[in-house]
């Protein structure tokens, strides 16, 4: 098994037993859950909703390069720099390049997915600057020296305690208990470094061709700070967040907020058109957008899972997902988790490396139901499955699934084998759950079901319906 | 009505009374059932796995034996699944292809069979148990909803249907999933038993035996007194 797998496996298997994680991750997602029910409800339709979202990011995407042209046509309009990159080096390079030519030190960043997707700020408080996370969870999870947890909800694992323990710990604050007071504190830290950052980094909900902008959607306005207070803006965002016009938004923005946290919008949303322009009195004096491919064009050539670029990273399926709920956020060791991240890591990162994510669900299809903008998850996670066995698949299972066919294709031998199986049961039962156990798998958490002294076939071959026998067999 | 009936491996084997009590309810009403024997597995097994030749290896022979059937009714929503909706994607293609359209078009889940086909809720059945109703996620999401198995329970003569937290939710089977990432599917079968046991219900009923083994396997073990039912069984008790 790769590494990736056999971690995964670990984690996964200690926090489905960790039953205050559980708890915990249980009772916030029914809590949004409970939210978004009637937030969904005020859509005049909201299938109708999620059907013109779909096709408003497919039509997006069957024409992403003009869209994309758009955009950088449109926004260089305005003086804003566009940079086109390939590879999470290349993206990287841009934006290490812009900070040296401005000699910055200090850097604030608002929410990116993006920069944890390139490792950014590894590589550049390994170059020695000065990075700080501005939304309050990702400023958490700084502190504690962890990824986000969740995408949209970066330190839902922690409690109040262990935030106040990590506060005292790193800020030296007094323990509270109170949000409202750890909000404070982090707040009275997180205003001295807009004001003393040189280059603010954010990411980006929305692009618009139309008109060149960039559309984010935040809820404590740390964007609109890491925005407008330094002097040079970065953006980095993923080439598929376009959208072909501005009126788009009308729909997107309450749709993204409703899917994301039960909003009906989120508190602040922000579209930017570019630097300072003459004769205004802030903003930032530059402003780079960085577009980032990072084999997004990889999952845009397959056909069959192109739509999994329509995601607007609202999270939602990874809330309404059992199997997010059970094993958490970092069990998946990918930027994206949950089903999202499942269906797009083995086309961001390698299929063979992250297949096992794919196998790892029951295919409920609670992910597709939920998901605003109508990607068919649980089938692309069979897709994935399909195409991992073809570029690769163990020989072992191979053979064990011909084997099946075989037997199944034979009804007399399968008939031998229930004979057998019957045989069998009190053996394996001496040794159920043990190590010994062929069974083990199942036995260890469940019991076994018995094998029926009498299978239907076998109730068939005596049974007389009351109707004439020369009606009754046709096979 | 000609009834040709599809009754799965694990039907079969472990749970024939599921089978049985089909044939009871079909033939009460009237119709005409009829077994094709040679047909054992879907073919669902393999092509979760991602193994789809060998998926089709063993539907093969299922698209040829249904080719003359009228109907096809399945006691279980997530066979009916993969032959109702994914035969269709694992023929594309294929020289099968118009065969499975053909079979994905007269394949029913039971419940649905005979709540939206033959029109009937109100089997006679007696049942004077309080019941807490699983949703099985292929039966739910790919096939015919919620609707049909409750429009059969209300009609249950003595029969308390308390409607659990999350009946939605998935069981945490998921076929080889249960025996490839156990704990994973343990955890999430406990949280589901936890919902049911908060009814107080005698039983849990489902329409697809595949979730009920699941759960029954944990209950068991958890020594917790909540027995799982199929619907059919429910249904057929007089």
């Amino acid at each position: 098994m790769n590494p990736h797998a056999v971690q995964f496996q670990s984690d996964a298997g200690r926090l489905a037993a960790d039953l205050t994680h559980r708890q915990r991750i249980q009772s916030a997602m029914a809590k949004y859950g409970a939210a978004r029910g009637p937030r969904q409800a005020l859509f005049r339709d909201w299938q109708e909703g999620r059907q013109t979202a779909a096709e408003t990011k497919w039509a997006g995407l069957n024409q992403l390069d003009e869209h994309l042209v758009a955009f950088e046509k449109n926004a260089t309009a305005r003086g804003t720099q566009v940079h086109w990159t390939s590879t999470s080096e290349q993206a990287r390079q841009v934006i290490v390049d812009i900070l040296q030519r401005h000699r910055a030190q200090r850097i604030v960043k608002s929410k990116v997915m993006t920069s944890e997707e390139i490792h950014l700020n590894q590589l550049l408080e390994s170059l020695g600057f000065q990075v700080v996370e501005s939304d309050l969870g990702e400023y958490i999870q700084q502190l504690k020296g962890e990824p986000p947890y969740h995408f949209v909800f970066p330190c839902m694992h922690l409690s109040r305690e262990e935030i106040s323990d990590l506060f005292e710990n790193h800020l030296g604050t007094a323990q509270t208990h109170d949000p409202e007071e750890l909000t404070m504190i982090a707040r009275r830290v997180l205003r001295q470094k807009y004001i003393e950052a040189d280059v603010g980094i954010t990411g980006a909900n929305f692009l618009v061709a139309e008109t060149g902008m960039v559309s984010i959607t935040e809820n404590e306005g740390n964007a609109r700070l890491t925005a407008a207070l330094p002097r040079v803006m970065i953006t980095l965002v993923g080439i598929e967040k376009i959208l072909p016009r501005l009126s788009d938004l009308a729909l997107f923005l309450p749709m993204l907020a409703t899917a994301g946290t039960g909003q009906p919008l989120t508190c602040y949303n922000t579209m930017y058109g570019g630097p300072r322009q003459p004769g205004e009195v802030d903003g930032p004096e530059e402003w780079h957008v960085v577009l980032l491919d990072n084999n997004r064009t990889t999952l845009l050539a397959d056909p069959e899972q192109r739509d999994a670029l329509h995601c607007i990273r609202c999270g939602a399926c990874l809330n309404v997902c059992p199997i997010f709920k059970n094993v958490g956020g970092f069990s998946y060791g990918t930027t994206y988790q949950g089903p999202i991240g499942s269906v797009i890591t083995p086309h961001l990162r390698g299929l063979q490396d992250w297949k096992h994510l794919s196998g790892a669900s029951t295919l409920c299809g609670a992910c597709t139901e939920t998901c605003p903008v109508k990607i068919d998850l649980h089938h692309h996670l069979l897709h994935n499955r399909r195409n991992g066995v073809q570029q690769g698949g163990s020989r072992g299972e191979g053979l064990l699934w011909r084997a099946f066919a075989f037997l199944m294709n034979h009804p007399r031998l399968y008939g031998l084998a229930v004979r057998l199986g019957r045989l069998a049961q009190p053996l394996q039962n001496m040794i159920a759950g043990e190590a010994l156990d062929p069974l083990q798998a199942w036995t260890k958490t469940r019991e076994l079901p018995e094998l029926a002294p009498q299978s239907f076939r076998e109730f068939w071959k005596n049974h007389r319906p009351a109707l004439p026998q020369d009606q009754r067999r046709s096979s | 009505m000609k009834i040709t009936l599809f009754i799965p491996c694990f039907i079969d084997t472990l749970y024939p009374r599921v089978g049985i009590s089909m044939v009871q309810i079909l033939e009460k009403l009237g119709h005409v059932v009829t077994f094709p024997e040679a047909l054992v597995c879907c073919g669902q097994p393999p092509f979760n796995s991602g193994y789809w030749p060998e998926a089709r290896q063993v539907a093969r022979p299922v698209l040829q034996g249904l080719a003359d059937a009228e109907v096809v009714v399945i006691g279980s929503g997530s066979c009916g699944a993969m032959m109702k909706v994914f035969y269709t994607e694992l023929f594309a293609g294929e020289p099968e292809e118009a065969a499975a359209r053909a079979l994905s078009a007269k394949c029913y889940e039971f419940s649905d069979f005979l709540v939206n086909q033959l029109g009937v809720t109100d089997l006679g059945a007696v049942f004077p148990h309080k019941v807490t109703i699983h949703d099985g996620c292929h039966g739910l999401r790919e096939m015919n909803g919620k609707a049909p198995p409750r429009a059969l329970l209300k009609q249950v003569r003595g029969l308390e249907l308390v409607e659990m937290a999350e009946a939605e939710t998935c069981c945490g089977f998921g076929g080889t999933f249960a025996t490839k990432f156990p704990a994973i599917s343990s955890a999430m079968g406990e949280v589901k038993c936890a919902s049911a046991a908060a009814t107080d219900a005698d039983f849990v009923v489902s329409n697809d035996s595949s979730c009920l083994m699941h759960l029954q396997g944990l209950l068991s073990r958890e020594g917790r007194p909540l027995k799982t039912i199929h619907l059919a069984e429910i249904l057929a008790s007089v």
